[in-house]
């Protein structure tokens, strides 16, 4: 199974770096886009068999990959085409 | 007394803070490794700036998972003094010892270059050779200083008086353009509520030999070792 966990900063959190790259590329004719939040993504190889998936990555992500004070995190199961 | 430095992958102040600690003011000072879990009797702790495990993932969050950082948050925990320097204060705040978060600076640049600050509090160990709203010299090194807290964590550090360095221009006023990183309220470190865990940005152990340029950060470190000596 494979999973993917994206950490970005809360909506509530300014990004300075979504924020340059949006003035930078409103400057290259993107002037359609309004916002831009930045982030980062970890892609997990997951046993098979294993239990309790979602509540073991939501603790994952919570205790390490994020730091709840001021990223949010979302976890998505990828599938196999 | 006795010191002890702790050293992660990564850390490149380590030396420095030994070498104000045991040459300077002559402390029995120890470097303590990451993968260790024994404090060898050491009244005080500094983790030091750097960038640990390269600062993957957030800066300090790796460190927070080595063996030694339970034992600093068990030492702090039963009212052992910690100093985290730059990283180090990174490092506290991952480890929940701290309130608040390090976010990147709002310039997005590395800032390198001496900056004012002002002694908020001289009432602690940490500060206590200090004057009250004392305005002192200190370099700061960083990426990520730019200290965030919800509001109200905000309003309790103000409350409680954790708010112990605020940076402020040469008069001691505090205003944006004194703030290098984008910090709430100019912070530039902050102490627990019991005032024996003390996180800053600048760096006293830049400047606390006269051979480095000045000793404007001396009194921290003559603070903290005052009180241990007196209570050891």
């Amino acid at each position: 199974m494979r999973y993917r966990i994206i950490v970005k900063l809360k909506d509530s959190v300014l990004d300075p770096q979504g924020q340059t790259i949006l003035s930078a590329i409103k400057k290259e004719q993107y002037d359609f886009i309004s916002d831009i939040r930045t982030g980062k993504f970890f892609d997990l190889q997951i046993d098979e068999n294993t239990e309790d998936v979602d509540k073991k990555l939501k603790k994952l992500a919570y205790d390490i990959l994020s730091n709840p004070i001021v990223e949010d995190f979302v976890i998505e199961e990828m599938v196999k085409n | 007394m006795k010191a002890g430095v702790v050293v992660f992958p990564g850390s490149n102040c380590d030396h420095d803070c030994f070498y104000v600690l045991n040459k300077i003011f002559n402390i029995d000072t120890v470097f303590l490794w990451h993968k260790d879990r024994n404090l060898n009797n050491v009244d005080l702790i500094v983790l030091p700036g750097g960038f640990s495990f390269g600062d993957y993932l957030r800066c300090g969050a790796i460190a927070n998972l080595s063996p030694i950082m339970n034992s600093v948050v068990d030492f702090a925990g039963k009212g052992g003094y910690v100093l985290g320097i730059c990283n180090g204060f990174q490092i506290l705040t991952e480890s929940g010892l701290l309130p608040g978060f390090l976010m990147m600076n709002s310039s997005l640049n590395f800032i390198c270059k001496d900056v004012y600050v002002k002694i908020m509090n001289n009432s602690l160990p940490f500060t206590k050779n200090y004057q009250k709203k004392e305005v002192t010299n200190i370099p700061i090194a960083h990426k990520d200083g730019n200290y965030y807290a919800g509001t109200s964590i905000y309003k309790s550090l103000k409350n409680n008086n954790q708010i112990i360095f605020q940076y402020c221009d040469v008069n001691g006023i505090i205003t944006e353009g004194s703030n290098p990183n984008g910090s709430i309220g100019n912070i530039a470190g902050i102490v627990n509520i019991k005032g024996n865990v003390l996180g800053m940005m600048p760096h006293p152990e830049r400047l606390a030999d006269n051979v480095l340029g000045g000793r404007e950060a001396y009194p921290l470190f003559q603070s903290i070792i005052d009180f241990l000596d007196g209570e050891v």
